[in-house]
């Protein structure tokens, strides 16, 4: 969706302002969090794809007056609500109320490191052959779907070239919204940055996107 | 039942903001007790994970890649050839980073990672990302104005550099490879780790000895 997340080439944030000696965690809140989120599953449908779908789907607003991790409990706090496993008044109190049984699959610490250690990712094997091939001259598609996706605003309708492979990763726009994986090929491309933002872009410049398959035509 | 309706999930959003606490220590706080009341979460397991990624995995860990990269020739090209298999010799890999591409800075090019929509990055080699890749600032500027944005560093790049930015859209996670600085073949690889900087590795710092 064209929200507020997609901010490639937008101007008026002001400069960059690097931290000395940033902590890892600024607050406790923070730590505790992040820590939280990889510690349990939330509703099925809940995956990658969809708890990103979750953050962008953010009222513009309250998305760019809240932190980083305050983004990360509404990408968890709302599918809990909206599916049930969590009621609004047990986020609001901190206490349970219903009645469902207890849980006892919870994941244990010494899950940890080897969880890590896998990586829990998109990519999958893919048997059909992928439509290109390195240096092939492709355009990306005018797409604006209402749902999630992964073509950023600033690289549709523009020309490219193929210039690596990355093997196959599980389709944003179907696996947000509940409708499988079907994984596609991903292509690293390249656009000359002075396609995407014309002749103020310097001539040597260039930008780099992996895209999935359907977001590409030949050209 | 669940919504993918995204006025529904919108308005969610709006509900939670204005009626729930407004401290978020407290709504993280309430989160934590209603998970483990409920048999989902056990805490042992959540100070296992602010461990690893608080003290063990970090730019240290990229750091020594990198520096490996410069005293093994044989080392690079296989990083530069397959990054997370190389990278996974020395003992990193997981999580945010089972497939990770190695971008080499030279005299002529210089490369310069960013998540435009929203924080991918390198966890194995560079743990969590600092606050300033994940601002609007950062995400928004990196791809129209890279070199504003290194100069917001205090970097200067000549117009004869080429400057390759690369958005982080799908799996592939971006380690950047520094230039090693000059007058350091004195030094041992351990030495050299040391002189690896976070910023060198995500493209917002050139190293000097």
């Amino acid at each position: 969706m064209n929200s507020i997340h997609d901010m490639g080439g937008m101007q008026g944030f002001g400069p960059v302002e690097p931290e000395q000696n940033e902590p890892v965690f600024h607050q406790t809140w923070e730590a505790r969090l992040f820590g939280l989120l990889q510690s349990y599953s939330g509703p099925e449908y809940a995956n990658q794809e969809n708890w990103r779908y979750t953050i962008e789907c953010m009222p513009p607003e309250l998305y760019l007056s809240t932190s980083y991790y305050e983004h990360w409990y509404y990408g968890d706090a709302v599918p809990l609500v909206d599916s049930g496993m969590v009621t609004f008044d047990e986020l609001r109190t901190g206490h349970v109320k219903n009645s469902l049984p207890r849980r006892d699959d919870a994941m244990r610490p010494e899950d940890v490191w080897p969880a890590i250690r896998k990586g829990g990712d998109g990519i999958r094997e893919l048997e059909q052959s992928p439509r290109f091939s390195v240096g092939d001259l492709v355009r990306t598609n005018n797409l604006h779907p209402h749902g999630h996706t992964r073509l950023p605003r600033y690289a549709r309708g523009k020309a490219g070239t193929i210039k690596a492979l990355r093997g196959a990763n599980v389709s944003p726009e179907s696996n947000a919204h509940g409708l499988g994986e079907n994984p596609e090929h991903v292509f690293n491309v390249e656009f000359l940055a002075r396609e995407l933002w014309g002749t103020q872009a310097a001539s040597k410049d260039k930008v780099y996107l992996d895209l999935w398959e359907s977001y590409l035509e030949p050209r | 039942m669940s919504s993918h309706d995204s006025n529904k999930i919108s308005q969610l959003h709006r509900k939670l903001h204005h009626h729930l606490p407004s401290d978020p220590a407290l709504r993280v706080k309430a989160l934590e007790s209603i998970l483990v009341e409920k048999g989902l979460v056990d805490l042992a397991t959540v100070d296992r994970y602010i461990e690893a990624y608080e003290s063990k995995i970090g730019p240290q860990n990229g750091a020594i890649v990198v520096a490996r990269a410069w005293v093994n020739p044989d080392y690079k090209r296989r990083l530069l050839e397959d990054g997370a298999a190389a990278i996974s010799e020395l003992g990193f890999g997981g999580q945010e980073g089972t497939q990770i591409v190695v971008l080499e800075n030279t005299v002529k090019v210089h490369n310069l990672v960013v998540c435009t929509l929203c924080s991918c990055y390198p966890w194995p080699v560079l743990g969590l990302p600092p606050v300033w890749y994940k601002s609007a600032p950062y995400r928004s500027r990196a791809v129209i104005d890279p070199r504003g944005v290194l100069k917001d560093f205090g970097l200067i790049l000549g117009d004869d550099v080429e400057i390759r930015v690369w958005d982080s859209t799908a799996e592939t996670r971006y380690l950047v490879l520094p230039e090693r600085p000059a007058d350091t073949e004195g030094l041992s690889e351990d030495e050299l780790a040391v002189l690896v900087t976070r910023d060198s590795m995500i493209g917002t710092d050139k190293l000097s000895a």
